[in-house]
């Protein structure tokens, strides 16, 4: 199990340390070494499987890492029933990816370090899903962080994408506090971190410590997975290479928040509170994700608002209780395939059409890119859970399961999540619809071409995942049962039945139906500038709905003001000080030192004048 | 005669050297001005060995003497020296040391 992590590791530190020398064969290397981690990945699932379902989780201890006083940590891995769900995505999705990168990167002169950057993600995602207790996950946690500020400033000779990296960076470690006030608070709480040792503690912990808990990893989620109020970075995140888009920004690193809350589901589901907030992060992200994605003309913006708004109905299914984790996952699979297909046929434009990622200048390219334009579509069918496609199985249940919550609050949630589905089907249909049909908007230079089929053979397993990875998840409930000895111990059952589940899907579809149908409408014609004269919805969805301003507003201008202020006061108050006595000082020599005037009577004169002053006083005293 | 006349004396001559020390600027004049002093506060020290009756006084006139007569010496050397190599006496001509 351990080799998972090492392989990986041990690669990106071989390729970062030779250098130039391992350029020829260094990212063979790193394709070499996913697909092993894969082949182990997928060996660990068969050799589980065959367990029965209470003793499929194995530890494995590596090294005792810390043993301070009452903290004793082991470095070691849990492989269960959930992580086993991510190491066969991050590998299997990362191989793919390593694969098409080959091409994708083929002119970039630092194609070596691209890859060693790929594998250290790798072996950090690893880290993350692997380890056993919150400490070891925190290290997977700021590694993925780390590699993810590199690829994203992976071609920091452009300031711009260089400013994204460290967007990107500082938004996730606001979350990274997050994550680190709870893992202090279970240690003073249980006096441990390891996952066993909390889950044994929540169960006779205050409710306030939970919440405080619960709402600390809500944090640490909304900044690894850009959700509301931290999701500014991941738009701009879209400056890094497109196959690290597909890879981090869309398949395995953004979804490590819904990780952390369903690897945690034992202190949301002691916690109404933290569950609640859960909720309503979930569902003002994936609202707040699908409207800016509808404005947007950079295709890898939009689809990254998508990712946004569907990780957002994935939280939304964490907060649903106990029945919902297996929901959030199976989405989440499904997602990891359609998304990363999309990002892919996205890379596959832009390689055709020389690097243009404005969809106005698209159009007509589906008689071009064939290929790029089926696999696309596959995915863009999944994503508005068309059945029988993938995103059909997932998010059809993330919307039933919010329904059947009850109340008012089960209609609420269950409506935005219909409402946000409608908007997804507007805004990827544009997607589409500007992309590949229509007329041709792009310039005479440019010469689409489909790509070579290092980049579309990846594409099109992942389109087939698209297609058949909901049926597979959810015949006979397979992923849900495969969870549940983890996710669901007590093997809750959902709510009372709002609606029938045949009625949710046929809603759903009306809706898609509806918000497709607006987009191809819509799109008939497209101008080439994007007009000026729009509602002023459309130009807060352009803006990103004023969450930069906002954020410029309420953060970046105080702590700029802020640090104006200290470097003037260390300018003006302490420096002042100082040059204040040194000026004093050195007026004071000038005066003195005209006393000094080289000439043998003056010193002699001051002499005589000491004497009799002197002299004075002696007679003065005496008298 | 009243022994202080000699003390008067011994401060005018003193005082005149003084002044001398302060004001002149020739090397020449100002030596002979220490001389001046020395001997004003030889006279001093010779009143009051006889006033007090004994020869303390005169002893440490004697000393006096002999000290200013070495000065006389080494510092007349040092002017002529100077002055051969200088072609001027002044005391403020003599600042090779500053700066």
């Amino acid at each position: 199990m351990v080799y998972l992590i090492a392989l990986p590791l041990l690669s990106a530190a071989l390729l970062l340390v030779l250098g130039r020398i391992a350029d020829k064969w260094g990212h063979l290397l790193a394709t070499f070494i996913s697909a092993t981690t894969f082949a182990i990945g997928v060996a660990e699932f068969f050799s589980m499987h065959g367990q029965s379902g209470g003793n499929r989780a194995v530890t494995q201890k590596v090294f005792e890492w810390i043993a301070v006083g009452n903290l004793k940590v082991d470095a070691s891995l849990l492989l269960d029933q959930l992580s086993i769900c991510f190491v066969l995505l991050i590998t299997g999705v990362g191989t793919l990816i390593h694969i098409y990168s080959i091409a994708y990167m083929e002119h970039d002169k630092d194609r070596r370090r691209f890859f060693a950057y790929l594998n250290l993600f790798i072996a950090a995602m690893l880290l993350l899903v692997l380890g056993d207790s919150y400490l070891n996950l925190y290290v997977g946690w700021e590694g993925v962080g780390l590699a993810s500020y590199l690829l994203i400033g992976f071609w920091n000779q452009n300031p711009a994408y260089a400013v994204a990296a460290k967007k990107a960076f500082i938004a996730n470690r606001v979350g990274d506090v997050g994550l680190s006030i709870a893992i202090m608070i279970s240690f003073a709480q249980f006096g441990t971190v390891s996952f066993v040792g909390v889950k044994a503690g929540a169960a006779h912990a205050s409710p306030v410590a939970l919440s405080a808990i619960g709402a600390m990893l809500l944090l640490a989620a909304a900044g690894k997975s850009a959700q509301f109020p931290l999701q500014s970075w991941l738009g701009d995140a879209m400056a890094g290479p497109t196959p690290v888009s597909a890879l981090i920004h869309a398949a395995t690193m953004v979804t490590a928040g819904v990780y952390l809350i369903t690897r945690s589901n034992f202190i949301f589901d002691a916690s109404s509170t933290a569950r609640i907030l859960v909720v309503t992060v979930g569902v003002i992200t994936l609202l707040f994700g699908a409207i800016v994605g509808t404005a947007k003309d950079d295709i890898k913006k939009a689809l990254a608002a998508s990712t946004m708004s569907q990780i957002g109905y994935m939280i939304l299914a964490t907060g649903l209780g106990p029945v919902g984790y297996a929901f959030a996952i199976m989405h989440l699979l499904t997602h990891g395939f359609f998304k990363a297909g999309m990002f892919l046929g996205a890379g596959s434009v832009m390689h055709g059409m020389e690097d243009e990622v404005n969809m106005r200048k698209y159009g007509g390219l589906a008689r071009l890119m064939p290929i790029t334009a089926v696999t696309f579509g596959l995915g863009y069918l999944a994503i508005l859970g068309v059945p029988p496609f993938a995103g059909f199985y997932s998010k059809d249940k993330i919307i039933e399961t919010a329904f059947n919550q009850g109340g008012g609050k089960g209609i609420l949630l269950g409506g935005a999540a219909l409402i946000g589905a409608g908007i997804t089907a507007f805004y990827m249909t544009r997607v589409v619809v500007l992309t590949f049909s229509g007329a041709r908007r792009w310039k005479d230079g440019a010469h689409p071409h489909e790509s070579s089929i290092l980049m579309w053979a990846p594409m099109v397993v992942l389109a087939i995942g698209s297609v058949a990875s909901g049926f597979l998840l959810s015949f006979g409930s397979s992923l849900v049962n495969w969870l549940q000895p983890v996710v669901n111990a007590s093997n809750a059952v959902g709510g009372k039945e709002l609606m029938k589940p045949l009625v949710v899907s046929l809603l759903a579809l009306v809706v898609v139906i509806l918000g497709a149908g607006y987009a191809i409408t819509k799109y008939r014609t497209v101008p080439d500038v994007a007009p000026e004269k729009v509602s002023l919805f459309t130009k807060a969805a352009r803006k990103d709905l004023y969450q930069d301003d906002l954020n410029d507003a309420l953060l970046v201008k105080p702590g700029k003001a802020l640090t104006l202020g200290l470097v003037a006061t260390d300018n003006y108050v302490i420096d002042g000080a100082v040059r204040l006595v040194g000026w004093v000082l050195s007026e004071i020599s000038d005066v003195l030192r005209k006393i000094q005037n080289g000439y043998v009577r003056t010193y002699a004169l001051i002499m005589l004048a000491g004497i009799f002053i002197g002299a004075l006083i002696i007679w003065v005293v005496t008298a | 005669m009243d022994i202080s006349n000699y003390l008067y004396l011994s401060v005018i001559l003193f005082t005149i050297g003084a002044l001398g020390v302060l004001i002149r600027r020739n090397a020449i004049v100002i030596f002979m001005c220490i001389e001046l002093m020395l001997n004003a506060s030889n006279l001093a020290l010779v009143t009051f060995s006889r006033s007090n009756g004994n020869l303390d006084g005169q002893v440490a006139s004697f000393f006096t003497m002999v000290v200013a007569a070495c000065e006389v010496v080494v510092g007349l050397a040092i002017i002529v020296t100077i002055y051969r190599s200088r072609r001027s006496a002044s005391v403020d001509d003599a600042s090779l040391l500053k700066n």
